[in-house]
């Protein structure tokens, strides 16, 4: 995109935040690429963007936003440069790959170098605690606050590991600019497990009011998103991306009243059918293939399943439960194990269901999900002696309050043992 | 940017005394494959290279309060394995980490080495 096109005609700080969204990533990885300083880069254009916030409400948006703010950091950047060399003080710089040619000043075309550096953050030899971290940071220009409030780590916590990270790169000579064609084949699983990981977080509950952090777990989505532009032919980056849109699309319903909603429970018209047509059209796209793209793919599919289902009683628990079988083939997991049960037990029956848990115990340890699948499927086939004794166990395992509270109405609501 | 090379452990490489004449000197033609695909290498050099006696003739120093001790043996059960080193200047990790390939499999520590200038 040319820079006059990001002119905006909403208000100044519409503006600013919509420039935020859509251009940080791309206005970063410029200034990365030019100055080689990761660590000032990043400042320069919180800078510059604060600036904005300053001058432009009451002296209207510049005639070229994106280039005013590329300016400003520009110049930001290359003050504390100077300021370093009077200083005596040499930091070193990010290293290049060999032959790599730094853009030149932008002209009218702000080129992209997003992909650089989203390679970049996901180098293998970046602490893996940190990747998705610095990805969001870096990509998308998640505040640090708000990345930490997504890892449920305070923000000293998540600060430090990104310096660190960022401190990895440089002395460790991590570079910029490696071929593309080379690296995406053998680096994009890598690139994709991290932002799924990203995305995850954003669903796995936390304490006290942020109990799920879905406006967080966006931002992974726009990572995904900004992959997907970069890389669409990419059966990985096609399945992650219909995959994230797809369990995306139920944000809104997954809370009622403080409460977590299970998907049978969910208000369905509050799905985003918007994600929900854009996932199901990328993962029926997709052939059969293998490795990470394989499984991504299968869980786009179980996801498209309920997505595609008008009520909880019309999903297509026979198709869900087969995908999960294709699943735990590949991958062995446990958790896929647990989550086929599930669909087997909605398929055939909770007898059925029951079966596919045995064995479980010892791979999954301490798990309290495993002990709630247990007790209600054993509720359901009638068993209420292991119903109750398996409640018992996931009340004692289970760390968050919501849900002990959910599974203790569960046990209460069983008839007490009178024989 | 200057980089240690550690060879750190065996990893898939059978220890060199098990090894008959050919395969040692199978394993010698990959180091010197290493030299070579090194010089093609714009920008990288091998700075110093050594491989290492046995850690059965290692001896170790340690200073605990103040006080000198000397002990027979390598300083910690997993340096046993150390093999050798390479120091190399390259120009960045990624270029560093394809040369290594070229050397047997051991199990590697790649660090940079500190600029003190």
């Amino acid at each position: 995109m040319t820079w006059r096109s990001a002119r905006s005609s909403t208000s100044p700080d519409g503006a600013i935040e919509q420039l935020y969204r859509a251009e940080w990533g791309r206005l970063l990885s410029q200034l990365v690429s030019r100055t080689r300083r990761l660590d000032l880069a990043e400042d320069a254009l919180s800078e510059a963007f604060a600036r904005a916030a300053g001058r432009w409400p009451a002296e209207g948006l510049p005639a070229n936003p994106v280039g005013w703010l590329y300016a400003t950091a520009y110049r930001f950047v290359v003050g504390r440069l100077r300021a370093e060399a009077v200083a005596g003080r040499k930091a070193p710089l990010l290293a290049v790959r060999p032959g790599w040619v730094p853009p030149d000043e932008p002209d009218q075309e702000l080129a992209d170098d997003r992909l650089h550096l989203i390679l970049l953050c996901c180098h293998p030899a970046v602490p893996r605690d940190s990747r998705s971290a610095l990805a969001l940071r870096l990509v998308i220009g998640t505040p640090t606050e708000q990345i930490a409030r997504l890892f449920l780590v305070p923000l000293p916590t998540m600060a430090a590991r990104l310096t660190r990270a960022k401190k990895k790169i440089v002395l460790a000579g991590i570079p910029l600019g490696a071929p593309l064609e080379d690296e995406l084949g053998a680096r994009l699983d890598e690139v994709c497990r991290t932002i799924y990981l990203a995305f995850t977080a954003g669903y796995t509950p936390g304490g006290g009011p942020d109990l799920l952090r879905a406006d967080l777990a966006g931002d992974a989505v726009r990572l995904a998103v900004v992959l997907h532009e970069l890389v669409p032919d990419a059966p990985q980056v096609r399945a992650l991306l219909a995959l994230v849109l797809l369990q995306h699309s139920r944000r809104d319903a997954r809370l009622r009243d403080g409460q977590l909603v299970g998907l049978a429970d969910q208000n369905r018209s509050a799905w985003s059918h918007d994600d929900i047509a854009a996932g199901l059209g990328l993962a029926d796209g997709l052939e059969p293939c293998d490795g990470y793209a394989e499984d991504l793919r299968l869980q786009a599919l179980i996801a498209g399943e309920h997505a595609r289902a008008a009520t909880a009683a019309a999903t297509n628990w026979t198709a869900i439960a087969a995908r999960y079988a294709d699943l735990e083939a590949r991958t062995g997991s446990a958790v896929v194990r647990l989550n086929r049960a599930v669909a087997v037990a909605e398929a055939d029956g909770p007898p059925a269901g029951l079966d596919l848990l045995v064995g479980l115990d010892d791979v999954l340890p301490g798990n309290h999900r495993l002990a709630a699948v247990r007790a209600d499927l054993a509720r359901r086939a009638g068993d209420l002696d292991l119903a109750r004794a398996s409640y018992r166990t996931a009340i004692d395992l289970c760390a968050n309050d919501v849900e002990r509270m959910h599974l203790t109405a569960r046990l209460r609501a069983i008839p007490a043992a009178d024989r | 940017m200057k980089y240690f090379v550690l060879l750190a452990a065996d990893g898939e490489v059978p220890s060199w005394g098990g090894l008959t004449a050919e395969e040692q000197a199978g394993l010698m033609e990959k180091f010197g494959a290493f030299d070579q695909a090194c010089a093609a290498r714009p920008g990288v050099e091998i700075v110093s290279a050594e491989a290492l006696e046995e850690a059965s003739t290692a001896t170790t120093l340690r200073t605990r309060g103040g006080e000198l001790t000397v002990t027979d043996g390598p300083f910690a059960e997993a340096a046993e394995q150390i093999g050798g080193y390479y120091v190399l200047e390259a120009p960045d990790l990624d270029t560093v980490i394809e040369l290594c390939r070229v050397l047997p499999a051991y199990d590697m520590e790649i660090r940079p080495v500190l600029d003190v200038s």
